[in-house]
């Protein structure tokens, strides 16, 4: 393919002559690596740095950021790069776990609502009904209020107030594939049940269960980060990035700048490569657009 | 709330799902508007009693202790007497579903309870609360939705262009952006760096509520106001964005445009209309994120409305106003996406001639 490109007229006339050869599916492919190469070195950086900058340091308290301290450092003279890189990391692994339960109780109910008849296809209608009723937010704080606050209760709060999206995305494919002419074709030739799952349905449901997946992570990250934001859910021992952002918070009003603006955009960033790398996968995993 | 916007197509193809089933039923089901309210209202109840048996099994699982919680430090310094006389006046030593009927006939009446931590009841909490977080969030709702449409009419207009990629980028951006991370931002550049607007408040401190002038009501607002609107443009300027594709795509702009029209009357004269309603009703079906915002935004910058009661409300373990604030984000809700179903089925033509073709209305 490189070869074919360079060998264009065309191509070669262009500044970098590489990037015309890369069609959308290498350019998707090398947006996911990056994005799993980041987040591979996010958790390898936080092992690597450890507690090495998280102790309390009277003589470099409330540094603005330079090259020995590219984030500053706070109050009490921690490095906020190795707090941003923990609390990162922390708020990563909490929105993952939630995604990953919400994830397969979307499952459940998906596959319920699509196979098990239409009364309890209204019942997990109904259940999203009332999911939906409220604004996100109160569902989480009550959820949260519920399991009386605590990591645990973040993660039981997102697990069960995301899953309606993807549970109708997979109610939607199922139904959808039930008709589809293969499977048809397949039942007509004898074929159990279970082979058709196996062999027909799963290819078809798993892409669409991990780029769905995927595309809850930000959510999920984002809701953590709030919820723990407002005083629902962790301690300050414990800091994930809502906490470190709560805390810089009272110190803004001072001109304290760097204590917030610096991780958040962090947190931006990396929220939104999740949102590539899901939009990608969907690019090369969807039959429709994995030509292109 | 949505913090991250969800990506336009399966936006989309969700509302479509969802939607049209359901007000082409409507309409199988009714044949003027007053059988709509009748069926919203049915509909409203149902939610409601829904939501408050799932509010009360949440709040009743916790194993925060009212007391405690109420209490806080001086929990050691109460003898027992008190403490069971504080259980008794709160009805604590009945059975949770007993509590929950009691609590179901009372709201019946129009009673709420009494918050713990205002010591008013819950509905005076609540209106006088909403209020002041209705200023915050209706100035919200309307920049934003103006200026979400604005852009994404230009960007729609201009696919591909350098503006459109600018608006895309701008909106993808803040779809990942937390709102009261953008609203820290906010006050440390405008009132920290530059001290053009207050740090925190709805009324400048010292006075009281009503002493505020208009002018410095509105001082304390801009900035909330401003980040929710900043965050809130992104998902309406995507959609819109789609729909104004798909509008100068058509044939009846190619029509127009063959007729002699230039880009900006075709988009003026003929995509418009198209795609205000649209925009419109998406924006009533996101009155949901607007709470959720609202709370968030009014914990960053101490706004004494309906989301900080709430956030304290769930803190200090205030069951009675937690609940009543839950029933009435539900309400807020409901209504929204009632008037999104009532505007889709009242003005859009493809829907009414849809149903008459069906022999329906």
């Amino acid at each position: 393919m490189l070869a074919k490109a360079a060998s264009c007229p065309l191509a070669k006339r262009h500044f970098l002559f590489v990037f015309p050869a890369l069609d959308n599916r290498k350019k998707a492919w090398f947006a996911c690596l990056f994005c799993a190469g980041f987040f591979v070195a996010l958790f390898l950086s936080a092992k690597l740095l450890g507690n090495s900058g998280l102790d309390v340091d009277f003589l470099h308290r409330k540094l603005p950021p330079s090259l020995s301290y590219p984030f500053g450092t706070d109050w009490l003279g921690r490095d906020m790069l190795t707090r941003t890189v923990h609390g990162l990391c922390k708020s990563l692994s909490i929105g993952l776990l939630a995604a990953a339960c919400s994830s397969i109780i979307s499952i459940c109910f998906g596959v319920m609502a699509a196979t098990m008849g239409p009364r309890i296809e209204r019942l997990v209608g109904m259940l999203i009904d009332i999911i939906m009723a409220t604004p996100h937010l109160v569902l989480l704080i009550l959820v949260s209020f519920a399991c009386g606050g605590g990591a645990q209760g973040v993660i039981i709060a997102i697990a069960v107030s995301h899953w309606p999206r993807l549970a109708r995305i997979i109610r939607a494919e199922i139904l959808q594939l039930r008709h589809a002419d293969f499977i048809l074709v397949a039942k007509k030739l004898g074929k159990p049940p279970g082979w058709i799952a196996v062999h027909h349905i799963l290819p078809h449901l798993l892409p669409q269960f991990i780029v769905g997946l995927i595309l809850m992570f930000p959510h999920a990250i984002l809701h953590s980060a709030g919820l723990t934001f407002l005083g629902f859910g962790l301690t300050p021992h414990d800091p994930s990035l809502g906490i470190l952002l709560s805390e810089s918070m009272r110190h803004l009003s001072t001109g304290y700048w760097w204590l917030a603006i610096l991780p958040g955009i962090s947190l931006v960033f990396t929220v939104k490569l999740f949102d590539i790398l899901g939009n990608n996968l969907r690019t090369l995993f969807e039959p429709r657009t994995t030509q292109e | 709330m949505d913090m991250v916007g969800q990506s336009p197509p399966t936006l989309k193809s969700g509302h479509g799902n969802k939607r049209s089933p359901e007000i082409k039923q409507i309409i199988m089901e009714s044949s003027s508007i007053t059988h709509f309210f009748i069926h919203k209202t049915l509909r409203l109840g149902l939610t409601l009693a829904l939501v408050s048996m799932l509010a009360f099994t949440l709040v009743s699982l916790s194993p925060i202790d009212p007391v405690t919680a109420y209490i806080g430090m001086d929990r050691m310094q109460i003898s027992p007497e008190q403490e069971s006389k504080i259980i008794a006046r709160w009805g604590l030593d009945k059975a949770p579903l007993e509590r929950f009927f009691i609590w179901c006939k009372n709201v019946a009446q129009g009673d709420l309870g009494v918050s713990m931590i205002f010591n008013e009841p819950v509905t005076e909490v609540i209106s006088k609360r909403f209020l002041t977080s209705l200023n915050l969030m209706a100035l919200a709702w309307f920049v934003s939705g103006i200026l979400g449409f604005i852009l994404g009419v230009l960007a729609g207009m201009r696919h591909n262009s350098l503006l459109d990629r600018g608006i895309r980028l701008y909106a993808y951006i803040m779809a990942s952006t937390p709102s009261f991370w953008m609203g820290m931002v906010l006050l440390s550049i405008f009132s920290v760096s530059l001290g053009w607007t207050p740090i925190c408040g709805a009324y400048p401190p010292g006075t009281i509520d009503t002493d505020a002038t208009l002018w410095q009501r509105f001082h304390h607002l801009l900035l909330p106001a401003a980040t929710l609107s900043l965050v809130g443009v992104a998902q309406i300027a995507l959609h819109t964005r789609e729909k104004m594709i798909d509008a100068m795509n058509s044939d009846y702009a190619l029509f127009a445009a063959s007729q002699g029209e230039s880009r900006t009357g075709i988009a003026i004269h003929h995509a418009l209309r198209n795609v205000a309603l649209p925009a419109i009703t998406l924006q009533f079906a996101s009155l949901g994120e607007l709470f959720g915002g609202s709370i968030l935004a009014e914990q960053v910058f101490s706004y004494p409305g309906l989301g900080k009661a709430t956030v304290e409300a769930g803190i200090r373990g205030d069951v009675p106003l937690l609940l009543g604030i839950t029933l009435f984000s539900a309400v807020f809700v409901f209504c929204g996406n009632a008037i999104a179903d009532l505007l889709y089925s009242t003005f859009d033509p493809r829907i009414k001639q849809n149903c008459e073709e069906q022999h329906l209305c």
